[in-house]
């Protein structure tokens, strides 16, 4: 066993506990515990698990499907690999269990194509289950509950990690994100009803059915229950997965990591939010900080810039190209970084490229365009040292032209 | 005898992987990543054997294969070297494992070597931001690369493949 430890999901627990105990309770009784235990989505939208399940289970239709979403293409994001590969077991079970709680019989893992080394691995691991009795027909030896899994590969698209975009992959379509509403609860794999949750959010299952909704309540916040795994990367000394209670400040991860020279902390990715320093006391929750898990940690000599460019380049490729403020705003915002850098940019171009921000973050179809400038906007505004502007004024803005 | 066809290949060795939706539009990404991963690339002639197997038209098939980037309709190096080019990685010096890479290989990113048995790309996140800087070698990702020991990477790699060969 793996020998890593912390709050909740590194917490112990014997194979099995948790989906032995859903089917004595019965799908109703698992239904009301992951909503009582306030489990809210770890991919980093934060919905509430229980919440989302039901609508799977009120939704009427002939079959019903679970989807784990193992993309994890966040940068800066590896907690969801270490669950793999150390705890693929639990994944399962929680897949099972959610299976149980909404009616689906087939549930697939849709793997990042950069980890497909780890397919062999897997596949052993859930025919060991099915030996075991944890998957196939009958779990547990319960009348009438089947449950499978097929592991499915990405192939190197980030925006499949969005749960209409995985589906439509998995349908064997090009990724691109579907309009929501309808939500996958209700129309979602070959227009079935179908919950897709991240890994960790199904790691948590077993463990909230094992130990009860009142024990997970124990760690975290009001708002924000139980623990979250960060990846940490960057400039510290210590980098790596950690489990914290959600509470947890940008200091005491610092301070955790050793990361005592930091001036900057960008959190949830090239998604989320650059955090100054003077800003180090703010928290890791839905209420706060929110983050799939992603901290990268900038030292003393960075230039804040490099990153919202390189962030910037990353989504440059990663757009799909569906909709318009996406697929022509983030080349227009990598563009400004760039002026930025090279002190050209006039204070009417930075406005522009700020209004132009706010434009991709209401009109873009998905959370990748709405998500682009995040980074970009929080530097501009959070790092005014790392850039000066450019005193003349032009008359052509790459805008306009 | 039928004609050599990827096609019919596939789902013998694929068939017993595939629980779901056999023969249905679904299959097509598993299909196409088995053609890539034995083939190192999806030509136009197994693009038109798919679209008749699942019964769709062959441009869709290529629409699919053009939207993922592990998926290439052109012939890639035997092994395939995918540096890192997310934000921790830079930090840690990827830029100097590319050029390492470059060097060692005589080819610039996105080119594939004469001889036909390497092709150098960069990528973004590939879930390694703590042991940077990260690249992957066809399926398997390795981590701390240090610019210095490229060279004896790549010399590896061709060897293995000629111990192969001899077998
Ligand atoms: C561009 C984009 C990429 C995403 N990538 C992932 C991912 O890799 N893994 C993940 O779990 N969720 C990802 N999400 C969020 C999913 O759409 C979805 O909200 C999540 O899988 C739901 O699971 P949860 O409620 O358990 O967090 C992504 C969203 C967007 C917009
Ligand atoms: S926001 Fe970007 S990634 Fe999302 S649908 Fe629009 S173009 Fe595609
Ligand atoms: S951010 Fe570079 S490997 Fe993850």
């Amino acid at each position: 066993m793996p020998m890593r430890q912390g709050p909740v999901i590194f917490s112990e627990i014997e194979p099995y506990a948790g989906i032995k105990k859903a089917i004595e309770m019965g799908s109703g009784a698992v239904l009301d515990e992951v909503k009582d235990s306030n489990l809210k989505g770890r991919g980093g939208a934060g919905f509430p698990t229980g919440l989302k399940w039901s609508f799977a289970v009120i939704a009427e239709a002939e079959r019903k499907f679970v989807v784990c979403n193992a993309d994890e293409g966040e940068p800066g994001t590896f907690k969801d690999k270490v669950l793999l590969e150390e705890y693929p077991g639990l994944i399962f079970e929680g897949m099972a269990i959610a299976g149980f709680a909404v009616g689906a019989d087939c549930g697939f893992l849709y793997l990042r194509g950069e980890y497909r080394s780890m397919v062999p691995m897997l596949e052993k691991k859930l025919s060991e289950m099915r030996t075991g009795g944890a998957l196939g027909k009958k779990i547990m030896g319960a009348d009438g509950f089947d449950f499978d899994i097929e592991i499915r590969l990405g192939s190197g698209a980030y925006v499949c990690g969005e749960e209409t975009a995985l589906i439509e992959s998995l349908e064997g379509n090009r990724g691109e994100p579907r309009n929501r509403p309808p939500f996958p609860v209700n129309t979602g794999f070959l227009g079935y009803p179908t919950a897709v949750n991240n890994v960790e959010t199904m790691t948590a299952v077993p463990h909230i059915i094992a130990k009860g909704p009142g024990w997970f309540k124990t760690f975290g916040t009001e708002g924000s229950s139980g623990s979250k795994l960060l990846s940490v990367s960057g400039d510290c000394e210590k980098p790596g997965v950690y489990e914290v209670p959600f509470g947890i400040t940008v200091k005491e991860i610092l301070k955790m990591t050793g990361a005592a020279g930091a001036r900057a902390v960008q959190v949830g990715g090239a998604s989320g939010c650059c955090v100054p320093k003077k800003e180090f006391g703010r928290k890791i929750s839905f209420e706060d900080l929110s983050t799939g898990g992603s901290v990268m940690i900038f030292g003393r000599e960075r230039n804040m810039l490099d990153a919202a460019e390189n962030f910037l380049r990353f989504f440059d490729e990663e757009s799909c190209g569906q909709c318009t403020p996406c697929r022509e705003g983030v080349p227009v915002l990598l563009e400004g970084v760039r002026t930025l850098k090279r002190g050209e940019c006039t204070k009417g171009y930075l406005d522009d490229l700020l209004s132009l921000a706010e434009s991709m973050q209401c009109a873009s179809k998905c959370g990748l365009g709405q998500s682009a400038p995040n980074a970009l906007v929080s530097i501009i505004n959070g790092f005014k040292g790392d850039y000066k502007l450019s005193k003349k004024i032009k008359e052509e803005r790459a805008f306009h032209g | 005898m039928k004609p050599e066809c990827a096609v019919e290949k596939i789902i013998e060795e694929g068939g017993k992987k595939i629980v779901v939706c056999d023969t249905t539009r679904a299959r097509l990404l598993p299909v196409l990543q088995d053609v890539q991963d034995r083939k190192g690339y999806i030509s136009d002639k197994d693009m038109q054997q798919i679209a008749d197997m699942l019964g769709i038209h062959p441009v869709e098939v290529y629409s699919v294969v053009t939207f993922y980037s592990f998926l290439t309709a052109e012939k890639k190096g035997k092994h395939l070297i995918r540096v890192s080019n997310c934000m921790p990685n830079v930090m840690k010096g990827s830029e100097k494992v590319i050029k390492a890479f470059e060097k060692a290989l005589k080819i610039k990113v996105g080119q594939t070597t004469e001889d036909g048995q390497f092709t150098l790309e960069e990528t973004g996140c590939i879930g390694m931001c703590d042991r940077a800087p990260a690249i992957m070698v066809d399926n398997e990702l390795v981590g701390n690369v240090k610019p210095g020991a490229v060279k004896k990477l790549i010399d590896g790699l061709s060897k293995a493949k000629k111990k192969k060969a001899k077998k």
